[in-house]
């Protein structure tokens, strides 16, 4: 039998009607349409749909969705303001903090996390706030590196 | 694949057991379900009713009083990792949470849930055993506790009956002059453990120790305490020759498995090793406590 299921993502309200099975990241990809949280190895291990759930940091494949309901979601597509992107999006873009890009929305949404926890992290603590993502090109320095240029006040918050 | 199920979420406790009353064995759990998801995918479990209890408000909660500290069972890993007072009082607890799996994980698992997953390479079990905590579990017919060292029966099995959820994990106040210490070994930081060790030592006159709880996590069908290893270092005035002596008599009290990660003997030998070596880590914390 369907549920209702309500929650906010990147600040839109939706009410859908789904099946109580039906995980997080299904509901993100396929009944609202992002596409940009990547459905990886769906089972908790790589990283790869990390979404924030109320401000924190989860793994959307391991979260029932009916869980969400009354929540607030940001995706990877909830960071940037219109056209302009968030700080940690553009300094990996300048950092190359990709190569073939499916761990990105991952790492981004986890790196946020981390900064908007704890603004100035160490590079160990940088490292250990992606520890959850896994880069299968193996990308992860160019990754901290980008975090820390932010870290540093590099990229400013886009007017 | 996970199979279609009916869905509950109970807002409150007595809620909650109404309905796990009215299923019973036909229902399951989920509070985080950051370990069950992972085997209902599998197929391995397939419950036609699911009773979430994550949003049971009443059951998260990290109090400290006179007898020590209480944790609700839903109260999830992150939250006790940055818990001011788990820090102050019980560092090893935030330590351990702080290598278990990752920060998602811990952001959305809870210790509850975690405890009742009964997998026996668990970072909380040993730590919680050590400490010597009390589990409590409520059922529509009342409470009742046990030492934590005797909650799981086998592999991924626990002392829960149907109709009971686990509700409060108690830690005693720490005696003075002890320390207690936690590691695991394993290839990637945040796995499960490959074996994990919690030894905590109360140290006695002459640096003696006056007490000392060993538990072992991935070593056995759940996790255990060598109490053949404890006797070889009880009351006496720990040396290397003695740590030598228990490490080795732990590793044959173990009954650990071969998998993907090690084998048998391979377990065997990081229990000689880490038994030892996490002793006197916790009597160096007992020194400095």
């Amino acid at each position: 039998m369907k549920k209702e299921l309500k929650l906010k993502v990147n600040g839109q309200p939706y009410e859908l009607y789904i099946k109580p099975k039906t995980l997080l990241v299904q509901v993100l990809r396929d009944h609202v349409g992002l596409t940009g949280t990547k459905r990886g190895c769906n089972d908790s291990s790589c990283g790869a749909c990390t979404i924030m759930l109320n401000g924190m940091a989860v793994k959307s494949c391991s979260i029932l969705a009916l869980q969400a309901n009354g929540c607030e979601v940001v995706t990877v597509e909830g960071l940037a303001k219109g056209n302009k992107l968030s700080p940690l999006q553009r300094a990996f873009l300048d950092h190359g903090s990709y190569q073939c890009g499916f761990c990105t929305p991952g790492m981004l949404m986890s790196s946020t996390a981390l900064l908007a926890e704890n603004p100035k992290p160490t590079k160990e603590e940088i490292k250990e706030g992606i520890d959850g993502n896994i880069c299968r090109c193996t990308g992860y320095n160019s990754i901290i590196r980008a975090v820390t240029a932010v870290v540093k006040g590099e990229y400013k918050e886009a007017k | 694949m996970i199979n279609d199920f009916e869905y509950f979420a109970p807002k409150t406790l007595k809620e909650a057991l109404a309905l796990l009353d009215k299923y019973q064995d036909d229902c399951k759990v989920i509070c985080g379900g950051q370990s069950l998801l992972v085997l209902m995918r599998q197929g391995l479990v397939a419950p036609p009713y699911m009773i979430d209890i994550k949003g049971i408000a009443e059951l998260s909660y990290i109090k400290d009083d006179k007898d020590g500290l209480k944790i609700g069972a839903t109260t999830t890993h992150r939250a006790i990792e940055k818990s001011p007072v788990v820090k102050k009082k019980y560092p090893v607890l935030a330590k351990m949470e702080t290598r278990l799996a990752s920060i998602q994980t811990r952001n959305w698992g809870t210790i509850g849930g975690n405890v009742c997953h009964g997998d026996p390479a668990g970072d909380p079990l040993p730590v919680l055993i050590a400490l010597g905590a009390t589990l409590t579990m409520t059922g529509s017919k009342g409470k009742r506790s046990m030492p934590a060292e005797n909650f799981c029966l086998d592999y991924f099995e626990t002392a829960l009956e149907p109709g009971e959820l686990l509700t409060e994990i108690a830690l005693p106040v720490v005696p003075p002059n002890t320390g207690t210490a936690y590691t695991k070994f394993n290839v990637i930081e945040s796995d499960l453990a490959t074996v994990g060790v919690a030894v905590s030592v109360t140290l006695g006159a002459g640096d003696s120790c006056q007490d000392i709880r060993i538990a072992l996590g991935a070593s056995a069908p759940t996790p255990i305490r060598p109490k053949k290893a404890e006797a070889i270092l009880k009351g006496k005035k720990i040396t290397d020759a003695l740590l030598a002596q228990a490490g080795e008599t732990a590793s044959t009290e173990a009954d650990p498995i071969s998998d993907i990660y090690a084998s048998e003997e391979y377990r065997r030998e990081l229990i000689k090793v880490l038994v030892p070596r996490l002793t006197r880590e916790a009597m160096a914390n007992a020194k400095k406590a």
